[in-house]
């Protein structure tokens, strides 16, 4: 048993918007915690108390299951309770702004809101306008926090340290808010980051995030601990110029005879939706070096690992404004 | 202000008071069988397993030991100042049906023996749950009270009583310390 000698955590974020606002502690903090959520998740009665009382808003812009039932799951094993906002359905489709219904909720007495949105930066608007606790489920092509952290969690799971690992991210750099949550937590914790995609999909000046650029996805592999894979995303090509499918998955595509060339027993990740046989290939996604249902089910231990910390904030926060 | 510091058990006490406390577990519960020991993270789970290993000693027994942390089934979460650690909470093995030896290194308001009862009946319905600790210092404020007690210590509130381990602290010893006005 280790000594005891940490350090006492301090959370004071209000809201979670994006990795490049954390400090290396506060990953950290939010692993570590995550770590300690995970058993929860295989419990027979899988809940604590932690967040009895608390209401938790999902309100989602733009399709998504993965991440809402995600935070779903992630809320109510703290005993939170959960709304869930379609707005297809809802007053949004009558024209009332983000932060209107930002403002309604906060009304309601809700505690926090996780937000998607298509676009970039809506999550800390949103923040700036309601008093309550904000977490970016993906604005746009900026910030998936969240992924990112489960990202990390997992290859910390693997390998046991970030620090010193090659990570490498294939696919639509451009337009992945996933891909910059990783390179985010990734280098701040010391990892060394290579991405990999046909120059139309890897956006100008990416390098001065800190990470390294190839167009060879052979070389993007053969040194690589880790392989976090893009889902090629078609919906978003307006302008047709992506690559076709079947070319891209040629080129690019994840397969066995690709990853007998590495030099490491890599590991494959995918944030999910995966796209069999476009940039990755069915025996690969469903193979030994895949982590891709693992990522799932540590989503749901970073997420409330989040909602915990972000949860004792405001509890803090309300406490020292209340004794002033 | 100075602090005075008064030992209440030294090494060699508080191994006796395990030692007797192992032998109590074993004839309340008419030997070993059945039996899981469960330790409060941190000290408590250090007293669990060095009462495992003198059970182990009595009669042969291997007991399963498990830790747990309370702190999310806390009733002052949202009230202490300082911000929680969150540990792992591990309990390997299946407590349906089992007598759970529940131990921790002081019993006082008996609200850490509430989350904890808690806690572990959220992992299954043991059969009993007995709760053994090495000092009771009173001043209850839940209806709890512990089955073995390695000593029952009277304190004021102002008191404060610090349990060392040397898994934890590379000491083994048991004071009071006091504030006192020079």
């Amino acid at each position: 048993m280790p000594k005891q000698t940490k350090k006492k955590p301090k959370w004071i974020h209000k809201d979670l918007l994006g990795l490049e606002y954390l400090s290396n502690e506060d990953i950290i903090l939010l692993l570590d915690t995550a770590d300690s959520f995970r058993e929860i998740l295989d419990r027979t009665i899988k809940k604590v108390p932690a967040l009895r009382g608390k209401t938790v808003v999902n309100l989602f812009y733009e399709p998504s299951t993965r991440t809402r039932v995600s935070f779903e799951i992630a809320a109510k094993r703290l005993s939170a309770d959960v709304i869930n906002i379609a707005t297809e359905t809802s007053s949004v489709k009558k024209g009332e702004t983000l932060n209107d219904t930002g403002r309604n909720i906060e009304a309601l007495k809700a505690d926090i809101i996780i937000v998607r949105h298509n676009c970039s930066g809506a999550a800390t608007m949103l923040a700036r306008n309601v008093n309550i606790s904000v977490v970016n489920a993906g604005d746009g092509w900026h910030e998936h926090p969240t992924q990112g952290l489960l990202d990390i969690f997992t290859l910390r799971k693997k390998f046991g340290h970030i620090e010193g690992l090659n990570v490498s991210i294939v696919g639509d750099i451009a337009h992945s808010r996933v891909a910059r949550s990783n390179i985010w937590g990734l280098t701040k914790l010391g990892a060394k980051v290579t991405v990999c995609a046909p120059d139309i999909l890897i956006p100008p000046g990416i390098e001065q995030m800190g990470v390294s650029v190839t167009n060879d996805i052979d070389e993007a592999l053969y040194d690589a601990d880790a392989v976090n894979v893009l889902r090629m995303q078609f919906e978003r090509d307006e302008k047709a110029a992506f690559p076709k499918q079947l070319e891209y998955f040629k080129k690019f595509g994840i397969t066995e005879e690709r990853l007998k060339k590495t030099r490491k027993n890599i590991i494959v990740m995918h944030p999910g939706p995966i796209n069999r046989g476009i940039e990755i290939s069915s025996k690969v996604a469903d193979g030994a070096n895949s982590v891709i249902l693992e990522q799932v089910t540590n989503g749901i231990a970073v997420r409330m690992a989040v909602l915990f910390w972000l949860s004792q904030a405001m509890d803090k926060g309300n406490k020292h404004e209340a004794s002033d | 202000m100075s602090v005075k510091r008064t030992t209440i058990l030294t090494k060699e006490e508080i191994n006796r008071a395990i030692t007797r406390i192992s032998h109590e577990i074993v004839e309340r519960n008419k030997g070993s069988r059945e039996l899981a020991i469960v330790g409060i993270r941190n000290r408590g789970y250090f007293l669990a397993e060095r009462i495992a290993a003198s059970i182990n000693q009595i009669d042969g027994a291997k007991l399963p030991v498990g830790a747990l942390d309370i702190t999310l089934y806390r009733d002052d979460l949202r009230v202490v100042s300082e911000q929680p650690i969150i540990h792992k909470t591990e309990i390997d093995f299946d407590i349906e049906e089992k007598n759970v030896i529940l131990v921790d290194d002081v019993l006082y308001t008996g609200r850490t023996i509430r989350c904890a009862l808690d806690a572990l009946i959220d992992f299954g319905r043991p059969r009993t749950i007995q709760l053994a600790v090495l000092i009771d210092r009173g001043h209850r404020e839940l209806p709890i009270r512990a089955d073995y007690v390695g000593k029952n210590l009277p304190t004021s509130q102002k008191q404060a009583v610090q349990v060392k381990l040397e898994e934890a602290d590379d000491e083994d010893s048991v004071f009071i310390e006091e504030k006192q006005d020079a």
